[in-house]
């Protein structure tokens, strides 16, 4: 098999360029969990929020990736490193899956808990951190799950502005006509996407509430 | 403040009416005392503001005219979450957390009042005998229980950190008769040794005239009547009498309610 020779051949280059997509994808997955869950939580406990932030969330996701890291290059301290932009870019993407399943999983809870909750006295960040946020983990979980699997594909387009990452196999391939360098960086890119799907799918099924 | 504590009712409506947001009248012109270690069944059809009238006590809702007192106190003025864990709540639905185990579920108000784990430890197995659970039951999910049990563990789970007042609504509601002839029997006598003040929400008169020291009949947000049992069933009142008819009159003599059958 040639390809199999290429990536024993290359297994040094073919390392540190999974392991760069792997820095894009776990950094931008990580801010968008952390800016992600509040501003779900936000709108599940205020209905005026929900609109804004969900719509917000939305059109981000309508620009095409290759427009979005172009429109960004420009920006002063961030046009500065392609690695930078790109982890802004991925952020954003994984902002819609995160915001919306902590919207949909907090307002899933059934209101007979929440209710019982209040009745017995809890305060608000009491009922959100002991009763709200894990019976809607799993639901919150799978949101991450999505945002993982399509960053891990879009942070291929991130090597078009020179952020590195797997994508460089696909675009010198591409500008070579090499299928071999193309699946070099695409094979490597959906074991990736397979994997996380995977071990986080198994996550979110250990903790679903009965 | 009056010159003896024992005259005080230990919840108090004064004038209270209660409206949504939108300016829909839920309940008006309430006037009701409930005095200590009575059991105050307020009895209505599903819409009857019964409750609305419930939610007032512990401030899930507040009132938006009149006062509600608990304990003299106006529940306006009070600490909403020191009154709320002053007073027990057992609704339909239990409510019980489906990710904590039965013990997590009847110590969390004692354990986020800061007690030591070995005295929740104590009192929730304490609770579990006095609700008649057994102790194994301790370590199990909400939902490897039987209806009654779940409601069972409600219960215990108000009770936890010793509230004098006790809210119910509709706890026994979805039990099958059975179940529901013998939880109303655990809770007289329950209510027999423990002397709380409750206040118990249901539509059925059956179970109003067996657990009741007073029925509070409601009728559109407004209180009808307030009677004990005996005297109800021969209310002249046209909407106590329709409520007794509307359940096949003779319901047999209130003397025997604690033998009554399903």
């Amino acid at each position: 098999m040639n390809l199999f020779h290429f990536l024993l051949q290359n297994h040094d280059q073919v390392v540190e360029l999974t392991l760069e997509h792997l820095w894009l994808v776990g950094i931008s997955t990580l801010l968008a969990i952390l800016i992600g869950i509040p501003l779900g939580i936000v709108s599940a406990h205020w209905p005026v929020w929900n609109k804004p932030v969900l719509g917000t969330a939305n059109v981000i996701q309508t620009i095409p990736s290759l427009a979005l890291f172009g429109f960004l290059l420009p920006v002063p301290w961030l046009g500065d490193r392609a690695d930078r932009l790109a982890i802004l870019a991925l952020t954003l993407y994984a902002l819609l899956p995160v915001i919306r399943n902590t919207y949909t999983g907090i307002r899933d809870v059934d209101p007979a808990v929440v209710e019982a909750g209040r009745g017995m006295g809890l305060t608000g960040s009491q009922l959100l951190f002991q009763v709200e946020l894990p019976l809607a983990l799993s639901v919150i979980l799978s949101g991450v799950r999505v945002a993982v699997v399509v960053s891990v594909g879009l942070a291929t387009i991130a090597a078009a502005i020179g952020a590195g990452g797997l994508g460089e196999f696909i675009f010198r391939g591409l500008a070579m006509v090499n299928n071999q360098l193309i699946l070099a960086g695409a094979i490597p890119a959906a074991i990736l996407a397979l994997s996380a799907d995977f071990c986080l799918g198994w996550l979110e099924r250990r903790l679903r509430p009965r | 403040m009056e010159s003896s504590s024992a005259i005080v009712p230990v919840i108090e409506f004064r004038d209270v009416g209660y409206a949504l947001p939108g300016g829909r009248r839920l309940l008006s012109d309430l006037n009701l005392q409930v005095q200590r270690g009575e059991t105050l069944v307020l009895l209505g059809r599903s819409g009857s503001g019964k409750t609305t009238t419930l939610k007032l006590i512990n401030r899930l809702l507040t009132p938006s005219a009149g006062e509600v007192r608990v304990n003299g106190t106006p529940t306006r003025a009070s600490e909403v979450i020191r009154l709320r864990r002053s007073i027990g709540y057992v609704i339909q639905d239990v409510g019980l957390f489906p990710h904590f185990t039965v013990e997590r579920n009847i110590g969390l108000v004692p354990r986020i009042e800061g007690w030591a784990t070995e005295r929740v430890r104590r009192r929730v197995e304490e609770l579990l005998q006095l609700v008649g659970l057994e102790a194994n039951l301790a370590g199990r999910y909400p939902h490897q229980l039987s209806g009654g049990q779940r409601q069972r563990v409600g219960v215990a789970r108000a009770l936890a950190a010793d509230p004098a007042i006790l809210l119910m609504d509709e706890p026994f509601g979805a039990l099958d008769a059975l179940t529901r002839d013998q939880l109303q029997r655990e809770f007289l006598s329950l209510q027999q040794r423990l002397n709380k003040t409750v206040v118990f929400v249901t539509h059925d008169l059956r179970e109003a005239l067996r657990l009741g020291s007073r029925i509070a009949l409601m009728e559109a947000g407004r209180l009808v009547t307030v009677l004990p049992p005996n005297d109800f069933v021969r209310s002249s009142d046209p909407l106590a009498a329709a409520y007794v008819e509307s359940f096949g009159g003779g319901l047999g003599s209130v003397e025997n309610r604690g033998q009554s059958r399903p």
